[in-house]
């Protein structure tokens, strides 16, 4: 046996799960509540006393970590043009699994710079302008953010004709200088912006989050949460040599606070004749919906996916009684759906809080009347032929009818712009591993890879009724 | 010297696609940096790509007929969007029927257009006027 744990510092669990790689069987899991008052480490070893009890005593042989706790990794964005580079530096920055808490365009003033040093980011990335392109930009947004007084590390990612000077300009700002984000219009480029962001979350943020303690016990915490979950869900796609994944997917992993979507598609136009609109989106995109949780940001489900009107359509219950148990959830965010009407509730907000979720991370198809005849134009990713449909998060491991919540992420007659899957498998995350076999991939990818394939169970092929 | 910088595309909803394949070929060759954003091209869009890549010019080319409608303020957009100044061209067919472009050049240089250029106009007449305006030597 080749025993290995693996931890997931949450902002409210932290989570361990054992696996044995030699053979790739999952061993066990654990959870222990943590606040921010509880220590980190007291959570932790809450966790694997509960862990030994299932698997008794263990030598691990390795011990990885990943984490989202003390805010996760918090970033501001920072572009040129709203829908170029300004995008281009929130995707590449969502895909490092962080949380965007800030996305600038055009020239910093006075006021942003304030808002900036309020909200202390983590780390800043500075893009704006194709490679010898606008380069105004970026040197008075340097100059800007040298006048912050909050300390973070700058990543530079933008017009590679004054890079050097933008980091000049940033004077005593600790700044790294990487490839451009968008080196020619309408082309991303997010993978060294990446890689210099993960290697400051390791470097920098475990300590400054206060987590060294915790760095010490195990052999590195490696990234935040998500940029795991999504390493686990290529892997999953993807395989690994020797090892064929399963094929192109889209995750949803439906939490307390946020609504995060991943897929791992193409997404490119199926036809010759559809015209790509903007820019064109990474294989491996996130995106993160911080208006739609379950609990902590539950009542911006009902605003955002039309009205409480369907969610008590959903919840088969008059829309009084919806908002009144939506309000309940919104003040108790502890709650677990114990009673039958609470069941149904929490079924018609995950169904509402997928569907929105899901909607917004695809692209669209919009058809335009030309002399010539129809053509369609396409912004985003067509995900229409995506057939994997992975659902995790704590509201859809206690659900009971999650395949009919996934249904909702499907392709609808309803929205029939939305190029969203039109019948997927739905795989069930119901041990909560992801994160876990993401960190596992870095050192074992063939059994983070078996154990997926066997752990996450299929729920059938879902379609959307209507 | 320093490459110029040209932004092209077919404005509208207009998807001819062949004719600006072969601007982007010629202007390439010509020795431009050309950022190319194929066809069904906003307004909004020319102007973004601009700001982005810094760009010298515009040139909107448009096939259909309705390219005095979809060129209309596309000349205050750019000087709202801190683009003031920039070199802007339109050719192509850009109005319904058959009539003297002297009238049609008239129009579309009042809209704030450097140059127009009428139907089967060689790219190598662009190409020079863009070497002029922008003060490229030969």
């Amino acid at each position: 046996m080749e025993a290995v744990l693996l931890i997931d510092f949450g902002s409210t669990y932290t989570k361990v799960t054992a696996v044995d790689q030699s053979s790739s069987q999952l061993l066990g899991t654990a959870a222990a509540y943590t606040t921010v008052e509880t220590d980190v480490g007291d959570g932790l070893s809450t966790a694997l006393a509960e862990l030994k009890r299932q698997t008794g005593k263990i030598e691990y042989q390795k011990r990885l970590a990943c984490s989202s706790a003390a805010g996760g990794l918090r970033m501001v964005a920072i572009g040129l043009v709203p829908e170029l580079t300004a995008k281009a530096a929130k995707l590449a920055s969502l895909g490092a699994g962080a949380k965007v808490i800030g996305n600038y365009s055009y020239q910093l003033n006075e006021d942003d710079v304030e808002e900036i040093d309020a909200l202390k980011p983590d780390i800043v990335l500075l893009t704006g302008g194709i490679d010898g392109g606008n380069s105004e930009s970026i040197l008075h947004n340097a100059k800007m953010l040298s006048g912050c007084s909050a300390d973070f590390p700058v990543v530079v990612a933008g017009n590679r004709s004054c890079a050097r000077q933008a980091a000049k300009l940033l004077g005593n700002k600790t700044s790294y200088l990487v490839e451009n984000v968008m080196p020619e219009l309408n082309r991303l480029n997010v993978l060294p912006a990446q890689q210099k962001i993960r290697e400051l979350f390791l470097e920098r943020i475990v300590r400054a989050k206060g987590l060294s303690r915790e760095a010490e016990l195990v052999d590195g915490i490696l990234m935040p949460t998500p940029a795991a979950v999504m390493a686990a869900m290529e892997l999953l796609a993807g395989g690994c040599p020797g090892h064929s994944g399963i094929g192109e997917l889209i995750a949803a992993d439906l939490g307390g606070a946020t609504t995060d979507i991943y897929s791992i598609a193409s997404g490119d136009p199926r036809k010759d004749t559809t015209v790509y609109k903007g820019l064109p989106e990474p294989y491996a995109k996130r995106t993160v919906e911080g208006d739609i949780g379950m609990r902590y940001s539950v009542l911006g489900i009902p605003e955002a996916a039309g009205g409480y009107r369907r969610v008590a359509e959903l919840a088969e219950m008059p829309e009084e009684k919806a908002r009144e148990l939506t309000a309940y959830l919104a003040a108790h965010t502890d709650a677990l759906p114990t009673t039958g009407e609470l069941e149904r509730i929490d079924f018609a907000l995950a169904a509402l809080a997928v569907e929105t979720a899901v909607a917004r991370h695809c692209g669209t198809m919009e058809q335009v009347f030309t002399l010539t005849g129809t053509a369609l134009a396409q912004t985003g990713k067509d995900l229409t032929e995506v057939e994997r449909l992975v659902m995790t998060g704590g509201a859809v491991i206690h659900a009971k009818r999650v395949a009919d919540i996934a249904a909702h992420a499907l392709y609808s007659t309803k929205q029939p712009e939305s190029l969203r899957p039109l019948k997927a498998e739905i795989l069930v995350d119901k041990e909560y591993i992801l994160a876990a076999m993401g960190l596992l991939a870095g050192h074992h990818p063939a059994s983070a890879l078996n154990v997926m394939k066997k752990e996450l169970v299929s729920h059938g092929f879902a379609q959307q009724k209507n | 010297m320093d490459q110029k910088k040209i932004v092209i595309g077919v404005i509208g909803a207009d998807v001819h696609a062949v004719g600006n394949k072969i601007l982007y070929h010629a202007f390439t060759q010509a020795g431009f940096h050309v950022i190319n954003l194929g066809v069904m091209v906003s307004q909004e869009e020319y102007i973004s790509a601009a700001i982005e890549a810094d760009a010298d010019a515009i040139v909107v080319s448009s096939l259909y007929g309705h390219g005095e409608l979809d060129c209309r303020g596309m000349r205050e957009k750019c000087d709202e969007s801190g683009l003031k100044g920039i070199l802007l061209y339109v050719g192509g067919n850009i109005v319904v029927g058959k009539q003297p472009f002297e009238d049609v050049e008239k129009r579309f240089k009042a809209m704030g257009f450097d140059r127009v250029f009428g139907p089967g106009t060689p790219p190598e007449t662009t190409i020079d006027a863009l070497k002029e305006d922008l003060g490229v030597a030969e």
